[in-house]
């Protein structure tokens, strides 16, 4: 495997944890406008309260990656999708410093609006990464550059905002799994009634997305039919969301989170190895594609890299997993919490 | 406006604007290592009640530092693709390791030291806390490595067609979009001729704002009469860092202008107004510099800048002339903020070390003097003070590099995304601008309201947590015994 393919991996584990993570998070603001007891609220703010910031981090690492190591791609993708990627700047902006700001004071025109920006902001986040990936998969219209020409109405397309609906439904799911984790009491049997509405909903988005795919990305297919164990993930991937509603029947909570975390890495891996060697698909001129050798670094800089991550990542991932241990287990809201 | 101009102000607005909160941070970040330190030697309640209460004037900076953070590093690609494309072999590197070794450590931790209180021992929480200060202090030095990389390019080589170039070859315009800069020495590139000077100059400025913010909110508690002990101890914590950064502020501001003088000669003449290539050149103190007749008005020290670069006034400084116009950094901003900064740090050196003075005196505290009370009003408005020169040091130290993005090797026009158009930059800088404008509202609202709330009286016995008491109650015996 040479250092390109492992760069392309890597960039891949960042932006799956950040799935994973910040997934969750984004669920939970998702899922915030549905309860409306100011206490329930701040149960769920409270939820992600000590973890959000950290689980950020993996979107701006994974960014920082994608920029060092494949630094045509990082260049095209965020110049071509500017006005998309400026709006998902102020969603994670309003996310952010609503978590911060909304319980700071007891005014209802105060929590309302904070609660507002921090569940549009969740919302609108999931949907524009979700676009952003449903038009790398579909094919953007670049130059022979590699330069992004196609404008941005373009970006929203049916099967675009299709994969941005799904990303919702799917981050919703994750978060009202996390919640279900974290809360207890009457609010944890409510929260674990969505449970099985927000799979519902995902997998309706994702049947139909699939049918999408052979409307609208019929490369794709050529994609599958040439690499046949695909399929072998796709039903792995399947499988692994139908037993979350069974482990949380069963009040497996953890187990039914770890399916879920499972879900997601699935479904990055069928991204990721359906693109592979691509990594933006250009269409209708596919010999303009971006793929992991022409938008690379040099072999000394992903050497670099690779020496900074293989010191970095275990460090990151240790001291991570300790503090989801000292913050495991249900809220308690204190005078001091949001 | 065309897309250049419009990017520009984008970029220093959005900057700016963050460049208020991590200053706050990782100084802040530094006095809570040393209350909590403070606590974890004496046992005394005093301290701990003060880390608290500075810790949640330290979450909401650092709430807003990532949230404007992460603006940043969109930025690159989204409003300069050209020169993320340029320069990503090499500046991408240092912006990953900053994620990996600054950016999780201190938001992992963040966790602890804001909601951990209750969940793990004194010592733990001190070890997230100090962990949370290193996080920052990471984070500067990779950024501050890559930005010093743009001011003095060192350990690439550029690449044009897919050829390595010889040394000293230096792209055209038409060449820009078909080459790069590839690394050939991470190291040399890591310790950059201007690096460890700047990031000295700009760790010791985040510590300067930290502090001062503590001493101006302290200095407000004791003019009015609230929270005496607590006002009176964070003040001096506040004081002794104050004093020994503004000081060290001198060394460092001395050592990267020395560095400028030796890499960035054209930012030097810019910063002085120095026109004519000279011996016994002088340094301005305060001035107008015009631009017409090519000279500098105002309050000067004859070859007192002949003397700083070469210890004598015989020494040849260079001047603008040396260099064509259109590789002329913005003469009379450039000056001017120049000029701001360093009267903003000496007058702090003053300020800090007058307080030190009164406090060696034992009057510090004397707040029946009106004199002291004068002073304290000084303290109170003196948070802006670091702020101020933060902003202008870097206005300096960006305006003095243009016209270039990478100093002697792009220009700052070439660097630009080619698919972006007007119109677009214009729709995010009025986002920008109203989502700022917001949160710079709420962020001064939350700050006053925090500050005239207090610190929290009940907190100890309500909240102390079991261990904590019980480590209390070991000192209290081992000092009774």
């Amino acid at each position: 495997m040479d250092l390109n393919t492992v760069w392309f991996i890597l960039v891949g584990v960042l932006f799956t944890g950040y799935a994973m993570l910040d997934g969750f998070d984004l669920g939970v603001g998702t899922l915030h406008l549905f309860v409306k007891k100011d206490e329930d609220r701040r149960v769920f703010l409270n939820a992600i309260g000590p973890v959000w910031d950290g689980n950020e981090v993996w979107l701006v690492t994974g960014g920082g990656a994608l920029f060092a190591a494949f630094p045509v791609v990082y260049a095209t993708v965020f110049s071509g999708f500017y006005l998309a990627f400026m709006a998902l700047l102020a969603a994670l902006i309003f996310r952010a410093v609503a978590i911060e700001f909304r319980s700071k004071e007891t005014w209802r025109w105060w929590r309302t609006m904070w609660d507002t920006g921090f569940s549009l902001g969740s919302i609108v986040s999931g949907l524009l990464i979700g676009v952003a990936m449903g038009n790398i998969l579909q094919g953007i219209q670049l130059d022979e550059r590699g330069e992004y020409v196609g404008g941005f109405w373009a970006l929203l397309n049916p099967y675009a905002l299709l994969l941005g609906g799904t990303t919702v439904a799917l981050f919703a799911m994750h978060g009202s799994i996390y919640l279900v984790m974290k809360t207890g009491g009457d609010l944890q049997a409510r929260v674990r009634r969505w449970v099985n509405r927000t799979i519902g909903i995902f997998l309706a988005f994702y049947i139909i997305l699939n049918v999408a795919t052979l409307v609208y990305a019929p490369h794709l297919l050529e994609i599958v039919r040439a690499r046949p164990w695909l399929l072998v993930i796709f039903v792995i991937n399947v499988l692994i969301v139908l037993n979350i509603p069974r482990e949380n029947h069963k009040g497996n909570e953890f187990r039914a989170f770890l399916s879920s975390c499972a879900a997601m890495a699935t479904l990055m891996m069928l991204f990721g190895f359906t693109v592979f060697p691509n990594m933006v698909l250009s269409m209708p001129n596919p010999e303009n594609s971006l793929n992991i050798y022409n938008s690379a670094s040099t072999p000394k800089t992903h050497f670099i890299m690779l020496i900074i991550a293989l010191i970095g990542v275990p460090i990151v991932l240790a001291y991570t997993a300790s503090i989801y241990y000292i913050f495991r287990g249900k809220v308690k809201l204190t005078p001091h919490s949001y | 406006m065309d897309v250049e101009i419009l990017s520009r102000i984008q970029f220093a607005f959005t900057v700016m604007f963050h460049y208020i909160y991590p200053p706050l941070s990782i100084g802040l970040g530094v006095i809570l290592v040393i209350m909590e330190a403070m606590w974890l030697r004496t046992g005394k309640v005093r301290y701990h009640n003060m880390a608290r209460y500075w810790t949640r004037v330290f979450g909401l900076t650092f709430a807003i530092g990532v949230a404007t953070g992460i603006v940043m590093e969109f930025e690159f690609g989204t409003n300069w693709a050209t020169y993320s494309r340029f320069v990503g072999d090499v500046f991408g590197s240092a912006l990953a390791a900053e994620g990996i070794f600054a950016f999780f450590l201190e938001s992992g931790f963040l966790a602890i030291l804001l909601f951990g209180w209750n969940k793990v021992g004194p010592k733990m929480h001190f070890f997230a806390t100090v962990m949370v200060c290193l996080g920052s202090h990471f984070s500067a030095v990779w950024i501050v490595v890559a930005n010093s990389w743009m001011q003095t390019p060192a350990g690439f080589s550029i690449e044009y067609n897919g050829q390595i170039m010889p040394p000293g070859f230096i792209p055209s315009a038409d060449q820009i979009l078909h080459s790069r800069a590839v690394i050939h020495d991470f190291w040399a590139m890591v310790f950059n001729p201007s690096a460890m000077d700047r990031l000295s100059h700009v760790i010791v400025g985040c510590w300067q704002a930290g502090a001062f913010l503590v001493i101006s909110i302290s200095a407000f508690y004791l003019l009015r009469g609230r929270h005496r002990e607590f006002a009176m101890t964070s003040l001096k914590i506040g004081l002794v860092v104050a004093a020994v950064a503004s000081l060290l502020q001198l060394a460092t501001g001395a050592k990267s202008a020395d560095g400028v003088t030796r890499n960035q000669p054209a930012k030097l003449a810019a910063m002085e107004g120095l026109f004519k290539t000279q011996s016994n050149a002088p340094m301005g103190i305060m001035g107008w510099v015009d631009m017409e007749k090519e000279e500098v008005t105002g309050l000067q020290i004859p070859g007192m800048l002949s003397m700083l670069v070469g210890n004598s006034t015989d020494t040849v400084v260079t001047g603008l002339d040396a260099f064509p116009k259109e590789d002329w950094p913005p003469v009379q901003a450039v000056f001017q903020f120049y000029h701001i900064m360093i009267s903003i740090g000496m007058a702090l050196i003053g300020i800090a070390w007058l307080g030190m003075f009164l406090w060696w005196r034992g009057k510090l505290f004397d707040l029946t003097n009106p004199l002291i009370r004068a002073y304290y009003v000084v303290l109170v408005l003196a948070v802006l003070g670091p702020q101020i020169a933060n902003q202008t040091g870097w206005f300096t130290a960006e305006m003095g590099r243009q016209p270039w993005i990478v100093y002697g090797i792009m220009r700052t026009s070439q660097g630009l995304s080619t698919v972006v158009t007007a119109n677009h930059v214009l729709a995010s800088l009025i986002m920008f601008a109203a989502i700022y404008a917001l949160l710079f509202a709420v962020f001064i609202y939350l700050l006053t309201r925090k500050i005239q709330k207090g610190p929290d009286h009940e907190e100890d016995s309500e909240e102390m947590p079991p261990s904590w008491i019980a480590l209390m109650e070991r000192r209290g015996t081992r000092a009774a015994s």
